[in-house]
């Protein structure tokens, strides 16, 4: 299971990528694995505000509809549009191709000493 | 928790295992999507184990079987199987069963694992009039694998000591499969071609080996309980704790044919009464417009936002590759094109009547 060094994670299994001005968020490899087959995502609209550790959209598999929660609070400055025809790109590029959302970061010098970092979260993962 | 005599096999498989009406049961060993396409494409594997067989026996057997099921029994021949229902006084649905005949004077219920104590309670009460009648849970002793896509029949043929392809549909018989005793029936869950094995618990392991050695040249996968969830969905076949409960009668969902005309069953007369003055619920076939998925005790309302009914499943459809829901409606909106909505998470959803069955598979032989 891949988990790379240079993000940072919660504990609710998405991972957060700094990219200059915005954040790009999306969930982990073993959140993917443990939902199974990805079969539709609901993402926020672009210009709509995220707050961490609430919700901000829904990531269903075949079996179940999850939550997924916001690492940090911020406005929507883009949402994966390729996961509107091809969901299952979560699962096969979880890191990548099956990013979520970009995020312009509100209070990130704040916010940022709730995030792990891999080590820390891959020592909560069974 | 209780386990099947093929736990072992799928841990050996790394299946993800989940509890399941009692059992631990293997929900998927790869992934739901891919078992699902497997079984539309070639063939999946299922262990099926932790339903139950009540064996029916005796002179007086047929008669048990026509008071506790609404089953026309006396249709029903040596060989033969046939879907039913086991009907409560009011016409609630205790479970749905297949029941098959074994021989002249041996019938076997195969139930569900949520029900089996349910049903055969019933049974005891409802048989205890009868004379010459043996009823006996199987349950525990016997195994079930069933074997279902279109190259099923082709695998079993090639372990099968007699001609299992001359086994019609909803027939049964007798043959030994890979050296061991069998029962195999013409019958399944998934809408595809195949069989379902009986096998005494302590041949299973072997048989499921065998079975997958024989089929791996033609894409035989193990398929587990998710994949049978949404193959059944695209399939358009009820499922007890969903389309069936004790609060809905068989006419309202869309299985009047099952249901005799005859007055023997327990429920006849309930039945009666709404045949003869209509049902004020029907089942409807969904698809959604979008991809959100329509899950079990959504509303279903008019395009105009009023409540109308409930989604008793919903689900993506791997093989059709779309959203798709059953759930009971009043019947004035139950026509085929009919435009509905479902509310997904406060949202409402687009939604149309379509026809049953969602999938019907190519009858190419």
């Amino acid at each position: 299971m891949s988990i790379p060094e240079n993000l940072h994670y919660t504990a609710e299994h998405e991972w957060l990528r700094r990219e200059g001005e915005v954040a790009v968020i999306g969930i982990t490899d073993h959140a993917q694995g443990e939902l199974g087959d990805v079969v539709y995502v609901e993402l926020p609209a672009v210009g709509s505000a995220i707050v961490q550790g609430q919700s901000f959209g829904v990531i269903e598999s075949v079996k179940a509809a999850s939550d997924l929660y916001a690492p940090i609070s911020g406005e929507v400055t883009a949402v994966n549009g390729d996961l509107e025809a091809e969901p299952q790109r979560v699962n096969e590029s979880p890191y990548d191709g099956g990013w979520l959302i970009q995020v312009r970061p509100s209070r990130f010098g704040d916010e940022q000493a709730a995030l792990l970092d891999a080590t820390a979260y891959g020592a909560l993962l069974p | 928790m209780l386990r099947t005599p093929l736990h072992s096999v799928h841990q050996r498989l790394g299946a993800r295992l989940v509890s399941f009406a009692g059992w631990e049961m293997p929900v998927q060993y790869t992934g739901i999507v891919s078992e699902h396409r497997a079984v539309r494409s070639a063939a999946g594997l299922f262990d099926v184990s932790h339903m139950g067989e009540l064996d029916l026996r005796g002179s007086g057997a047929a008669a048990a079987v026509a008071r506790l099921t609404c089953a026309d029994v006396d249709r029903i021949a040596e060989g033969q199987a046939r879907y039913s229902l086991v009907l409560d006084e009011t016409a609630g649905i205790i479970d749905d069963v297949i029941v098959y005949r074994l021989a002249d004077r041996h019938y076997r219920l195969v139930v569900n694992a949520s029900n089996t104590e349910a049903v055969l309670d019933h049974a005891r009460h409802a048989t205890a009039a009868i004379a010459g009648v043996e009823l006996v849970d199987r349950s525990a002793d016997l195994a079930l694998l069933a074997i279902q896509g279109p190259s099923a029949p082709a695998i079993v043929a090639q372990l099968a000591r007699d001609d299992a392809s001359s086994i019609g549909t909803y027939r049964c018989r007798a043959d030994r499969v890979a050296g061991h005793a069998a029962l195999l029936a013409r019958t399944g869950y998934t809408g595809e071609d195949g069989f379902e094995m009986f096998v005494a618990g302590e041949h299973a392991e072997a048989l499921w080996d065998a079975l997958l050695e024989a089929g791996a040249a033609s894409g035989l996968q193990a398929a587990g309980l998710g994949a049978r969830d949404t193959l059944r969905l695209e399939a358009s076949m009820p499922l007890y704790g969903h389309e069936l409960t004790r609060g809905v009668s068989p006419l309202e969902v869309g299985l009047g044919r099952f249901v005799s005309r005859g007055d023997g069953y327990i429920g006849a007369a309930a039945i009666a009464a709404q045949r003869a003055a209509g049902v004020a619920r029907r089942l409807v076939h969904l698809h959604l417009a979008g991809r959100a998925i329509a899950r079990q005790g959504f509303p279903i309302t008019t395009t105009g936002g009023t409540g109308i009914g409930t989604v008793t499943s919903g689900s993506y459809g791997p093989w059709l590759e779309r959203s798709l829901a059953m759930g009971l409606v009043d019947r004035e909106y139950a026509a085929r094109g009919t435009e509905l909505a479902v509310v997904v998470r406060g949202r409402a959803q687009a939604a149309t009547v379509v026809a049953r069955p969602f999938y019907k598979r190519s009858e190419s032989k």
